[in-house]
Formats: structure tokens, C-alpha cells, sequence
């Protein structure tokens, strides 16, 4: 029993940390998203709708410790609505005048509230399990972004001989097949304010996004920068190029 | 030497009041503006300049990240992603930082290689050569401690193998390491001495720079032909002409530099770093940033650890006695017809021992990297010394002028411009 207990308790530190884990898994299918391109952008209302998977249904287990409420405008939620959201949940504060901890609701300033108050609480709740951190999941796993949405939409029935661990579950593209976490999305899981149907693979698809851009906030602004600078060097290039043929043209070298 | 003010030149009356007292103008004018420069340089001598602009924007963007840094186990991670979110423009900041790192490197070695096919270490230029490896070797422990301070994965795993190389030394081994770390494992003081250190040892490459470049203003560059300027007609004043085409490559470095940091600023990293360290959690492969790959795979082709660690180390090392290595007496591997095939097959096994650092440490990359270092080691230590016995190289053009402008154009002597020929160059 002893012996059985330890081999689940490694196991489940060992699936906790999907990229880390030994074992083959196919690579992700390219799902195609916009923000992949060169010079993609965001679908926003992509990104809102997979904030609401984020909040309705990823929250329930996993944190975004590095997203603060008031992040929610770049997507294009007004300050009212976003307000409105942060107001929804009860974030702790203190110690005040007598010394004491309390709950008040979340202003645009607090970070996003993490389902546990800390890892050990996380692994209790989770069969051992640590659900990870979203902030930056996409940056943390190669292929971030179709590796996620492939993920979301990779559960099924274990092949013929292959044993499921107690508590495990069988996904394609996880490396080594067993995942802790079970299948999440079910059609019409969420239901859209925008009248989107909400297939599994749109609910993928739209978190995916959120997450996308939660990772890396500054994608837009920064590749337009890079159009502007490249463009900039392009002609101080030619320019200097000139001149410097200018300046050896009576030079033989 | 009479003491007193000295003798001026500029005109303009403030500057030469402050030229006289410090001939800070005077210097420059001699050193950048007439200082005579082979006049058949191709593009590859760009990178020495390149290498230097590249360190001052890693000591600017360096500075206003440890602002905004926190060397703290509990906070590292975090205080990264803050500047990447909420500090102005610190996605920037941090992006040209990080992928400078890898910029530099692509720049230094090409200046390295540059250096070795045409022979620039070779006398009088020997201290110069080596103080440059000295550069390069504080550019790698700069780096490195520079990728531990994110304190992901990556970070904590590579410092964990890292310094544990030093456990491979009998004896005094573990007693350095648990030196090296400020405790048992790599924790928080190792974490903030590293974070000092990384801030401290560009300072020193600056230092070690300002010798290069000293050195470099005695001997004068080597050039593509690998043979003395003999007189005014050979050389070139720098300004305007070497200071226009460096200006063409910096233009072509900022464009690559532009290129991964706007559009794939992690193409170069690891994602597993974006995973904050976690002691208790191995990642599947641990893997240097890619200008280390060469060098851990010399590391681990090796099946003995403290044997690996030697060659690991000696196959730095040996540069600094390369200009005794190389026996001939010909410079420039343009007239070295034979040593010139095994010098690229040279380039090739570096390439291969990057590729194969990145690879699992199993068959058939192990014996790859076996093959490819044997032959890392077989160009320095025998190929080089036995060719330069043996080769029979091309003949050497007379003079620089006589190999670009043709025998007859060299009694006229180079176009040199009124202004600077007006004004008699001392030789430095």
C-alpha cells in the first residue's frame, strides 16, 4: 500500500509537469491562429471570449498570478466591465488598524485571485496534482499555442493495452498520455454573450487566445515597432550603402 | 618631453583651450580619423566594431533591468515578467538584452574565426589575439550567470550542471563548488552573487576591450592579405573611409538584431525557462543557450567527467597558444591552398559540435561529438603545427597597393585626401 501510495504521489509530480515528463507524444496540429503570423494580431473578440472559458471554467483549478484585472481593458472590456469583473471576487487585504486580515472585493489594481492560497493546498485539492500557472503557459511550452489548443481537444479513450493510471486521464498530445487533469470541455460548456457556438473546439480555440496574448501582452505593439524600425533601417541602409559608395568611388580597394 | 600645453591643432578656440590641457582631440583625430588603415579590408572587418557597440547596448539595456530586477529566489521569476508587463517599454529593454547575449556571440565569433583564417593572431599581434580570447572568456561566464538570473528552468538546472563541472577536480572539487554556490545547492546566494557578478564582469570586458583596442592601435590590423602595409599607398585613413562602411554593417546588424527581437524574440531561448525554477523537478534535457552548445558537447563527449571538463576547458585554452601553434609563415589562408581545406573543414566540426550539444547525450550523437571534437583538437595541435612545415604556400603579392591597384598604379601612391595628407601621420 505504502509502495503503491509513493508511486502515486511520484507520478503525480511527474504529470504535473507536462513539458518536463519524459515520453513521446505527436507533435501539435497548427491550429492556424492569427497572432502565429508574422505579423498576426489578436481576434478580440477571441481573446474575450476565451477570457470567460478563463474565468468560467480554467479558474476553477488553475491561476494567472502575473494578470491583473486591469489588463482586461487591452482586450477591449470597458473600465465599467472590467470593474465590474474584479468586483466578483473576494481578494484578501491587510492587516488593517486592528491588525487583522480581511476580504474585500477586487479593484482593477489586484492581481487576478488564484484558486489556492498556495501549492500544497493546490496538490490537496488535485489528487497531488499541481495545476499549473497560465500566465505564461504558452512561452513555456514549445509550439505554446497549438500545444495548448491541441491539448484542450486531445482527450480520448486510452488504445487497446494501454493501462490509465487510478486518477489519470488519456490525452493525445500530452508527453507520456497520462494527464492529471480531466476533460473540461464539453460542448456548450460556457455560454457566449456574443451568440458564438460554443463547440469544444471554439472554447479551445478562444482560451487558447486569451492565453496567447496573457503571455505575451505586448505582441501587437511590438511587432508594429518592428515594421516601423525595419522599414527605418531599411532606408538608412540604402543611404549609408550610398554614401559609402559615394565616398570610394575614387578609392580602388 | 618638454613639459607644457600641447601643441594643438583644432580650431575651434574652446575645444583647443581643452586640447591643449587634455589632447582628448588630438588622440581621437589620431586614432579614428587618420589613423592609416590597410585599404583592402572586406566586410568581415566590421565586427570587431560591431562587437563593441553590441557591449555598450547590453551595459545600457543591463542597467535599467537590474532597476527593475529582484535577485531573490522568491521574486527573480516575477520581477522578470513585471518588466516584461508593467514597466515602460521593459519588453523592449528585456528582449534587446537577451537576444543581444546571442547577438554578441554570433558577432565575437565571427570576429574570432575572421581572426584565425587570416591569420591575425600571428606576430606581432599575439597578445592582442590573446587578450581577445581573454574577452570571450569573460563574455561566456558573463552570459551564463546572465541566464541564471530569470531563475526558470533552464536557469536553475544549467547552473546546477555548471558549476557542479568544478566537483570533477579531485580533492579540492566538492569544497569549490560549495564555495562557488554560498551553501549546499544553488539557492539564493547563489542567485545574488551571480546577479553581482553579472553586473560587475562587463565592466571588466570593458576594460579588457580598452587593451584590445590599445593593442590593436600599436600592431595596426591585419587586412585579407595577410601582409604588412609597406607605405602611404597600402593604407587608407579610417575616417570616412572605414567609418562609412562599418556604418553599412551596423545598418545590416541592427536589421538582424530588429528581426529577432520585434518578430521572434524566444526563436533563440528555451521555453522550459519560461517555467520558474523548481529544485525538486529535472527537465528532460537540460541544454545550454546555443553559443554554449560546442563546448558542452565537447563536455560530454567525453565518457569521464573530469576528463570531459579538461577538454571542455582546453578547447578554449588552446587558443591563447595558437599563435605558436601555426608554424607558417604565411598569414592569410588565401595563400594557404591545403591548410585552407582542413581550416574549413574546422568550421564545419564547430558547426556539427553546436548541433550535437543540442541533441540527448545518446547514440548517434554521442560519437558524433567524439568525432567532430577529435578533429577540433587535430586542427590545433597537430594539423596546424605539421602544415605549416610541410605546405608550400602561393606566392605573397609584393605590397597591398600592388595586389588591388596592379603593379603600375603603386609608384603614384593612394588618393589620399588633402586634408590628411597634409597633416604627417606619426606611427602609433
Amino acid at each position: 500500500m505504502r509502495v503503491l501510495k509513493a508511486l502515486a504521489l511520484a507520478a503525480s509530480v511527474f504529470v504535473a509537469t507536462p513539458a518536463l515528463a519524459a515520453g513521446e507524444a505527436p507533435a501539435a496540429p497548427n491550429a492556424g491562429f492569427s497572432f502565429n503570423a508574422l505579423l498576426g494580431t489578436f481576434d478580440r473578440g477571441a481573446q474575450q471570449r476565451g477570457f470567460q472559458v478563463y474565468k468560467e471554467v480554467c479558474s476553477a483549478c488553475h491561476g494567472m498570478r502575473l494578470m491583473s484585472y486591469r489588463n482586461l481593458l487591452d482586450i477591449g472590456l470597458s473600465e465599467s466591465e472590467a470593474r465590474a469583473i474584479a468586483a466578483s471576487f473576494q481578494v484578501t487585504d491587510g492587516p488593517n488598524d486592528e491588525g487583522a486580515m480581511f476580504e474585500r472585493p477586487a479593484r482593477l489594481s489586484d492581481r487576478f485571485r488564484s484558486p489556492f492560497p498556495n501549492d500544497q493546498a493546490a496538490r490537496a485539492g488535485n489528487n497531488g496534482a499541481l495545476p499549473p500557472d497560465l500566465s505564461v503557459i504558452t512561452k513555456a511550452r514549445h509550439d505554446g499555442a497549438n500545444y495548448v489548443r491541441a491539448l484542450l481537444i486531445g482527450y480520448r479513450d486510452p488504445p487497446p493495452g494501454v493501462t490509465v493510471m487510478d486518477g489519470m486521464h488519456y490525452n493525445e498530445y500530452f508527453p507520456g498520455h497520462q494527464i492529471a487533469m480531466p476533460n473540461v470541455l464539453n460542448d456548450g460548456q460556457v455560454t457566449y454573450a456574443d451568440g458564438t457556438n460554443a463547440t469544444v473546439d471554439q472554447m479551445a480555440r478562444d482560451v487558447t487566445t486569451f492565453l496567447a496574448w496573457a503571455a505575451e501582452p505586448e505582441t501587437e505593439r511590438r511587432r508594429q515597432m518592428g515594421v516601423k524600425i525595419l522599414v527605418f533601417l531599411a532606408i538608412l541602409g540604402g543611404l549609408a550603402y550610398a554614401t559609402k559608395r559615394k565616398v570610394w568611388a575614387d578609392v580602388k580597394h | 618631453m618638454a613639459i607644457g600645453l600641447h601643441d594643438s591643432q583644432v580650431s575651434n578656440p574652446v575645444l583647443r583651450w581643452i586640447d591643449q590641457r587634455l589632447p582628448v582631440v588630438t588622440m581621437m583625430q589620431k586614432e579614428y580619423g587618420t589613423f592609416p588603415t590597410p585599404r583592402n579590408f572586406n566586410y568581415f572587418w566590421n565586427f570587431g566594431a560591431l562587437a563593441l557597440i553590441n557591449l555598450v547596448i547590453m551595459i545600457a539595456t543591463g542597467i535599467f533591468l537590474a532597476m527593475n530586477y529582484q535577485p531573490h529566489t522568491a521574486h527573480a521569476f516575477d520581477s522578470v515578467e513585471r518588466i516584461m508587463r508593467d514597466v515602460n517599454f521593459g519588453w523592449l529593454i528585456r528582449y534587446v538584452h537577451m537576444n543581444g547575449a546571442s547577438m554578441f556571440f554570433i558577432v565575437v565569433y565571427i570576429h574570432i574565426y575572421r581572426g584565425m583564417y587570416y591569420g591575425s593572431y600571428k606576430k606581432p599581434r599575439e597578445l592582442l589575439w590573446m587578450l581577445g580570447v581573454v574577452i570571450f572568456l569573460l563574455m561566456m561566464a558573463t552570459a551564463f550567470m546572465g541566464y541564471v538570473l530569470p531563475w526558470g528552468q533552464m536557469s536553475f538546472w544549467g547552473a546546477t550542471v555548471i558549476t557542479n563541472l568544478f566537483s570533477a577536480f579531485p580533492i579540492v572539487g566538492p569544497e569549490i563548488v560549495t564555495w562557488l554556490w554560498g551553501g549546499f545547492s544553488v539557492d539564493n546566494p547563489t542567485l545574488n552573487r551571480f546577479f553581482a557578478l553579472h553586473y560587475l564582469l562587463p565592466f571588466v570586458i570593458f576594460g579588457v576591450v580598452f587593451l584590445h583596442v590599445a593593442a590593436l592601435h600599436i600592431t595596426g590590423s591585419n587586412n585579407p592579405l595577410g601582409i604588412e602595409p609597406k607605405g602611404p599607398q597600402d593604407t587608407l585613413p579610417f575616417h570616412p573611409y572605414y567609418t562609412i562602411k562599418d556604418s553599412v554593417g551596423i545598418v545590416a546588424y541592427f536589421a538582424l538584431f530588429a528581426l529577432l527581437v520585434f518578430f521572434m524574440p524566444n526563436y533563440l531561448g528555451h521555453p522550459d525557462n519560461y517555467i520558474p525554477a523548481n529544485p525538486l523537478v529535472t527537465p528532460a534535457h537540460i541544454v545550454p543557450e546555443w553559443y554554449f552548445l560546442p563546448f558542452y558537447a565537447i563536455l560530454r563527449a567525453v565518457p569521464d567527467k573530469l576528463g570531459g571538463v579538461l577538454l571542455m576547458f582546453g578547447s578554449i585554452l588552446v587558443w591563447f597558444v595558437l599563435p605558436w601553434l601555426d608554424t607558417s609563415k604565411v598569414r592569410s589562408m588565401r595563400f594557404r591552398p591545403v591548410a585552407r581545406i582542413f581550416f574549413f573543414l574546422f568550421i564545419v566540426s564547430f558547426f556539427v559540435l553546436m548541433w550535437a550539444g543540442g541533441k540527448p547525450a545518446e547514440q548517434p550523437y554521442v560519437i558524433i561529438s567524439q568525432l567532430a571534437t577529435a578533429y577540433y583538437f587535430l586542427w590545433f595541435l597537430v594539423l596546424l603545427p605539421v602544415l605549416g612545415k610541410l605546405e608550400k604556400p602561393l606566392p605573397l603579392p609584393e605590397s597591398i597597393a600592388a595586389a588591388v591597384l596592379g603593379t603600375k598604379a603603386v609608384l603614384g601612391g593612394g588618393p589620399i585626401p588633402q586634408a590628411v595628407a597634409a597633416k604627417p601621420m606619426e606611427k602609433a
